[in-house]
């Protein structure tokens, strides 16, 4: 939908909800034949649900289909699967679910798949989709983008790694921690998790220049998110320990890339999530237009290794909105 | 503004020498639900128009906002006897996470039947709210500051203690739980009309809601809460136990956190620490939205109720409206500045033709 049919609906429904009242017709089904709902648990302020977003709407330009995008304000499972079944009352053509919280949100999808509505997953919950019966799941499996992630690490020299937890409760995020820590303690070093909140970057910092000064064994930080990475290179900064402390992050921003640049950050680990917006309306467009499947029940967008070799190509499409 | 008496008397004794001279109109108008009633009906008259023909008029569409009105509305209505008695609670969305967590602790991990499990978190519910009432009452600070403070406290407590017990902040497993069978159908089971699932914690807040009104204009406690609210100096003056009051009151409210905890560990079979962020926010906007003061001593269960419906509608119905999410918070921000300036023009105008 486009950003001025948007601003209407929302005169519309201002006037409307102010009991003055207005004829309007319909502009639900203006256009495009197939439509298709994506409920994520990405807030829109995150720049990586951002890239998401880019990904499902050049899907809906590119194949000329019409993408809903929703999401709860905040980390709350029982909204989302509210959300999710919001959607399918809607009877939409097909519908793209993350799944975080397996047993939270199984009713709903399960629901889903029930009405006869075509699922697919993305993101997060590789490991549950195909018992709920979603088609296929897009993404990167956790605990394997975790361990690759610690083994570099090791290789680099850290020995004492801080886990930065920057959404309390998410089952993925606490997959790459265990990834990470066991990667790390098969090459003899020790990882201590650190959880912060990501709506509260300064209150992050503070907190992540406390865990590090509090025990001077600590080089090296893995960040599970550009959220969770920014106040980290902040605060090894402001305690003037740039180099002594190595710090890498899952997943890509404008800042991560420019520390990668300058050599602050030794490597971001790419799960290249403009894919997981893009392909599940590709995927689900096949499925519905033609009966195609993929035989895989995932398929793998990430990991991938973003370091000062490839950073700069990776810069010019960051501008672009779509790494 | 009205006194809660006279208030109350309107609808008592109509009839009433003192309110000669006033329609029936302005007697309807000057009820504190109307904006929200008015607001309601043009909430969905807008769906049904903008959104009717993809689901939003179907008995699922019905069902899906319904159920989320029922989870606020459990709070509103709460919230509305404290807010009317003068006090707000923030705490409640950490309550909300605290007796979730608690309730999946005890089964899941320590493997207790469901009900007394649930009997525990009622009990450490009420002592929070205990403890919040104690505090405003014995400092005399705001309880806007208190209960701040403790939505931190409490929150904080549940994530480091979940994290120490289970080195998790999710549990899940509650389907396997002794007594899980009968609570689920008491708490989260769904009654199937016509196809669609309407979730039983809709009875829940029709219940709550008749019964909050009840005790509003039909009891002396209700009145106490008025008072309490209104002045309260003057209802001191008048022996009412303002203290017990208003400790009262933020017991409720934490028990009826703890209800909305227990519907959503057992619908969605587990707990997470999170749970509840922002339902402080969403439960004053619901009863404010339904013509309660921020000031106390004036408002209604009712209003409290319709608030939480458009609430629910306007959360579900954008789904339906084909809007991105990204601008549900416009809405909802833009909604309670619309309910609040429509409630203070229909009081203001049943106020003037009363002279």
């Amino acid at each position: 939908m486009t950003r001025h049919v948007r601003c209407l609906l929302l005169a519309w429904m201002l006037i409307a909800s102010s009991g003055i009242g207005l004829t309007t017709t319909a502009i639900a089904q203006e256009g495009e034949d197939l439509r298709f709902i994506v409920v994520s648990h990405g807030q829109a302020s995150d720049p990586f649900w951002s890239v998401v977003q880019r990904g499902t709407d050049a899907a809906a330009t590119d194949l000329g289909v019409t993408v809903e995008y929703q999401a709860p304000t905040t980390y709350n499972m029982v909204e989302m699967s509210q959300l999710i079944d919001a959607a399918v009352a809607s009877e939409p053509d097909g519908l793209v679910v993350s799944i975080p919280d397996a047993e939270a949100l199984s009713p709903a999808i399960e629901g889903a798949v029930a009405a006869g509505i075509p699922v697919v997953s993305m993101n997060s919950g590789s490991d549950v989709a195909a018992e709920l019966g979603v088609l296929v799941h897009v993404g990167q499996t956790e605990y394997e983008a975790g361990f690759g992630g610690g083994e570099r690490m090791a290789e680099a020299g850290v020995t004492n790694a801080i886990c930065l937890i920057q959404e309390a409760g998410n089952a993925g995020l606490e997959a790459r921690c265990a990834g990470f820590t066991d990667a790390m303690t098969e090459a003899g070093g020790t990882v201590e998790q650190l959880v912060i909140d990501l709506n509260n970057p300064t209150e992050g910092q503070q907190r992540i220049e406390a865990a590090f000064t509090a025990s001077d064994d600590v080089n090296g930080i893995m960040a599970l998110g550009p959220t969770g990475a920014l106040p980290a290179l902040q605060a090894i900064e402001a305690a003037g320990r740039t180099g002594e402390v190595q710090i890498a992050t899952f997943d890509l921003s404008p800042e991560v890339l420019t520390a990668i640049q300058d050599g602050t950050m030794l490597f971001a680990i790419d799960q290249q999530q403009f894919m997981q917006g893009y392909l599940p309306i590709v995927l689900l467009k096949l499925y519905v237009t033609n009966a195609n499947t993929i035989a895989n029940p995932i398929l793998m967008t990430g990991p991938g290794f973003v370091t000062a070799e490839n950073v700069d190509q990776v810069i010019e499409l960051t501008e672009e909105g779509t790494r | 503004m009205t006194s809660p008496r006279a208030d109350r008397e309107i609808a008592v004794a109509a009839d009433d020498d003192r309110l000669l001279g006033s329609s029936a109109t302005s007697r309807l108008l000057i009820r504190p639900e109307m904006g929200a009633f008015v607001g309601a009906a043009a909430i969905w008259l807008y769906f049904a128009i903008v959104a009717g023909d993809s689901g939003f008029l179907t008995l699922g569409g019905t069902a899906s906002y319904l159920e989320v009105s029922a989870q606020l509305g459990i709070l509103a209505v709460a919230v509305a006897l404290l807010m009317i008695g003068g006090e707000f609670d923030l705490s409640i969305g950490s309550v909300i996470g605290a007796a979730g967590m608690i309730l999946a602790l005890l089964t899941v991990n320590y493997s207790w039947n469901i009900w007394p499990a649930i009997l525990i978190a009622a009990i450490a519910s009420l002592a929070i709210g205990f403890l919040n009432g104690l505090l405003v009452v014995r400092t005399g600070l705001p309880s806007f500051i208190i209960t701040l403070a403790t939505l931190f406290i409490i929150r904080g407590l549940t994530i480091a203690i979940t994290r120490l017990v289970t080195g998790r902040t999710q549990l899940g497993g509650m389907r396997d739980v002794a007594g899980y069978e009968l609570a689920q159908t008491l708490f989260a089971s769904r009654i199937q009309i016509g196809g669609a699932g309407f979730s039983v914690s809709i009875l829940w807040w029709v219940g709550l809601t008749i019964l909050a009104t009840w005790i509003l204009l039909r009891t002396p406690f209700g009145n106490w809460i008025f008072g309490v609210g209104g002045n309260e100096q003057a209802a001191r003056n008048l022996g009412v136990p303002v203290v017990r009051v208003k400790i009262t009151l933020f017991m409720l409210t934490s028990l009826a956190g703890c209800l909305v905890a227990v519907i959503q560990v057992i619908g969605s079979t587990g707990a997470d620490v999170l749970r509840g962020q922002q339902q402080e926010f969403y439960a004053i906007i619901a009863v404010v939205i339904g013509g309660t003061l921020l000031t106390g001593g004036y408002g209604s269960a009712i209003g409290a109720a319709l608030g939480a419906l458009i609430f629910g509608m306007v959360r579900q119905g954008i789904v339906y409206a084909g809007v991105d999410a990204d601008w549900f918070q416009v809405f909802l921000g833009g909604m309670l500045l619309i309910a609040v300036l429509i409630n203070r023009f229909v009081r203001n105008r049943a106020m003037e033709s009363r002279r």
